[in-house]
């Protein structure tokens, strides 16, 4: 138990004393998993909204493999990504392996598929409440699944929130394709790791409670977002 | 002249048959009113005449394709502002972005939610966002409407505020077809009425001829409520 | 209700921070001057490099990005092109890769010690200076022994001891043999929790603040030196290689100033590595 509660100093002293090097690792965790979440909502909410409204041949198929995206190993990915761009890889002439770019190729492709897959549901819920009625002012079916983002759009901002903690709580990805290199890829998750490596967990934990309280923050940030826009929103069904 | 028309038109939904053998036609200023209990295939008939459904038979649109728009028993808002709803109809219609301040203006105080522009659609009353329907079908200027048991779910004024704005579009010159199960709501409104039961058009006829008490049948039997709801 | 200009703005400066947000990681792509090394990760956990590049970077300008691995996968990576220079301890493998032709030349750059940590009250009674003979004690005893059984430079020299001590395959062999398939801290941390012998290198022995019951047993035996070489990834098989600012730091680790850096490394008071280029 002191061993905890030596953490829980550890964590509130380094907060405190807003160390340079932990702040460059708390700004590349930002960074790179914000950037991952955007791009994977670039891409995964008008692709799973387009799921929730496009009949062809094979779309079953497609959203089962949507749907087992969900369970792919951050490792996994990472090796994937790293023999992709390893330069005796396919893409190694971009020469982009062990740097902060790699890494959020890498969690974009393990949060798109949350994104994507979340949001065809939501959709497919929303147009079966009032699809018809878009349908009858004249939209197209991808315009209906489009609106539905606009009118979900606090559903949309739940699964960003998903995404974005997937990414930055997970290590096997971005240990693999950045290498964990100090002072240019290293972040929150991969330094609790090597910290836990070299036998020195009450730091290990002190990080990782820095790392709840940051992504603490920034849900209370969205938070506020959210009540400036429903202040006038009582009794709204 | 006739705005659109059906002949022999069927609907099947898996196995269930919702419509067999429909054949009507819709002419300008009419007001139809399609009765009929439950189940009786109303709403699948207005859906198939306002090119909601895939059916089989014929469905033709004559003239230039009339400007449509479709009302239903419980509106789907969109969570924005009234304003924005209405807004949305404009641009989904094809309305140049010049027109959307009158007509938006125009479609709030014909309804009466003048003022409640900023207000989010989905705070209002059932019986405000039913006439926030009507304004944002009003607001593209339709000369087809389609109104699917408008008032099943409002309270009584609520029913009378509506069925007054309904004869005030017929008498625009709007041409309305209105499913119901309210018989005194058909012989208000009604130029025309519709009965249908088990999927199939059973009388099709004026209103004063079929509320003169010499109609024969099925159709009696509901008017006369023995048929059950 | 929020007013539109105040809702305006807050849409402004969320674009403007998604933009920031998304853009900033990809200015590092372009970085001239800089290589990639592969090294291990006892040697990077020892503090070394922390010490010894900051000087490189002032001396030439040059910024060395190093990915820790085990030894096994830093020769892997040069393999792969993934590295421009590797600085590993595993002299017979470094060796072949050179031989291999992924490699331009190794040299000897420093040597560090191993040794042998167990519980202070040492049941198998291998206290000593012979490596061998301990290993020999450890065999016949009960007691437990974790392996790193990674593939690293100091998986390879436990094997190496092992053999010498006639024992082919000590996880048949050896009652309480486990490997872990893990790094050098986490097989500390495992012997601490379970009271159990391990073999480890000093560095990381000193910078281990999880000790528990456990103390050094048997050390100094010169069998137990861990020298280490740097070696420069041919361009030959992968033309893009930094080959140019690669042996700049090659050179620079065995000159004069690079080898007193390294001796000048202390944790303690007591250095960590013994500089030896050239021999």
């Amino acid at each position: 138990m002191s061993a905890f509660a030596a953490s829980v100093a550890t964590a509130v002293d380094l907060i405190v004393h807003a160390d340079p090097a932990l702040r460059r690792i708390v700004a590349l965790s930002l960074q790179v998993s914000g950037s991952a979440c955007a791009l994977a909502a670039l891409i995964g909410l008008p692709l799973g909204a387009w799921l929730a409204v496009a009949r062809f041949p094979g779309h079953r198929m497609l959203v089962l493999l949507l749907n087992t995206a969900l369970a792919l190993p951050a490792v996994l990915v990472g090796l994937v990504v790293y023999l992709l761009l390893s330069r005796s890889g396919p893409l190694g002439a971009w020469g982009m392996l062990f740097t902060p770019t790699a890494m959020v190729i890498a969690q974009t492709v393990l949060v798109l598929p949350i994104v994507a897959a979340l949001t065809r549901q939501f959709v497919g819920d929303a147009l079966r409440d009032g699809g018809d009625q878009l349908r009858s002012m004249g939209a197209s079916p991808l315009t209906c699944g489009l609106l539905m983002l606009l009118h979900g759009r606090w559903a949309v901002m739940t699964v960003l929130i998903a995404a974005f903690g997937r990414a930055i709580a997970e290590v096997g990805a971005v240990m693999i394709v950045g290498g964990n290199i100090d002072g240019f890829t290293r972040v929150m998750t991969t330094a609790i790791a090597l910290e836990t490596s070299k036998g020195d967990l009450p730091l290990a934990m002190a990080l990782g409670l820095v790392l709840l309280a940051v992504v603490a923050v920034v849900n209370a940030l969205l938070g506020m977002v959210r009540r400036g826009h429903g202040s006038a929103l009582a009794g709204v069904r | 002249m006739n705005l659109v028309e059906l002949r022999d038109v069927t609907v099947q939904f898996g196995a269930v048959r919702a419509l067999y053998g429909a054949s009507l036609s819709i002419q300008r200023g009419e007001f139809v009113v399609l009765l009929g209990s439950n189940g009786s295939g109303k709403t699948t008939l207005l859906r198939v005449l306002h090119g909601l459904l895939a059916h089989q038979g014929q469905r033709h649109q004559l003239g230039d394709a009339p400007r449509q728009a479709m009302v239903f028993q419980r509106p789907f808002l969109m969570r924005l502002s009234v304003l924005n709803n209405l807004r949305l109809a404009l641009w989904l219609g094809g309305v140049p972005r010049t027109a959307w301040a009158d007509r938006c203006w125009a479609a709030l105080r014909r309804v009466g939610l003048q003022g409640l522009e900023r207000r989010p659609a989905r705070a209002l009353s059932g019986g405000q966002q039913q006439r926030l329907a009507l304004a944002r079908a009003w607001v593209v200027q339709p000369q087809l409407l389609f109104l699917d048991e408008p008032t099943s779910s409002l309270d009584p004024s609520a029913k009378r505020e509506v069925e007054a704005l309904l004869a005030g579009f017929a008498a625009e010159g709007m041409t309305l077809v209105m499913s119901t199960h309210n018989l005194g709501q058909a012989k208000r409104l009604a130029t025309r009425v519709v009965y249908l039961e088990g999927g199939e058009i059973h009388a099709d006829l004026p209103v004063h001829e079929f509320f003169n008490g010499r109609l024969q049948g099925r159709a009696q039997q509901f008017l006369k409520g023995e048929l059950t709801w | 209700m929020v007013s539109r200009s105040a809702a305006r703005l807050r849409r402004a400066l969320l674009a403007a921070g998604t933009a920031l947000v998304v853009l900033m990681p990809l200015h590092a792509v372009a970085q001239d001057k800089a290589i990639v090394m592969a090294s291990t990760t006892s040697t990077e956990q020892s503090g070394l490099f922390a010490h010894l590049l900051p000087l490189f970077k002032k001396a030439s300008g040059i910024d060395v990005k190093v990915v820790a691995l085990g030894t096994g996968q830093a020769l892997d990576m040069g393999r792969r092109g993934d590295a421009d220079v590797l600085f590993v301890h595993d002299q017979a493998a470094e060796e072949k890769f050179v031989a291999d032709g992924f490699g331009l030349e190794r040299r000897a750059v420093m040597y560090n010690d191993f040794v042998i940590v167990g519980p202070k009250s040492d049941p198998a009674g291998v206290k000593g200076r012979d490596v061998v003979e301990a290993l020999k004690k450890l065999a016949s005893s009960k007691a437990a022994f974790i392996s790193r059984g990674d593939k690293s430079g100091t998986h390879a020299a436990e094997l190496r001891y092992w053999k010498a001590a006639g024992i082919d395959a000590p996880a048949d062999a050896v009652a309480g043999y486990k490997a872990c398939g893990c790094g050098m801290g986490p097989a500390l941390n495992i012997a601490a929790s379970a009271n159990a012998y391990v073999l480890t290198d000093r560095g990381t022995w000193l910078s281990f603040k999880n000790r528990a019951d456990l103390g050094v047993l048997v050390e100094g035996d010169k069998r137990l030196f861990n020298q280490y070489g740097v070696i420069v990834v041919s361009p030959a098989k992968h033309p893009h290689v930094k080959k140019d600012l690669a042996q700049a730091f090659a050179d620079w680790v065995v000159s004069p100033e690079g080898q007193s850096a390294i001796a000048s490394y202390r944790i303690n008071g007591e250095p960590l590595f013994f500089p030896n280029a050239g021999s």
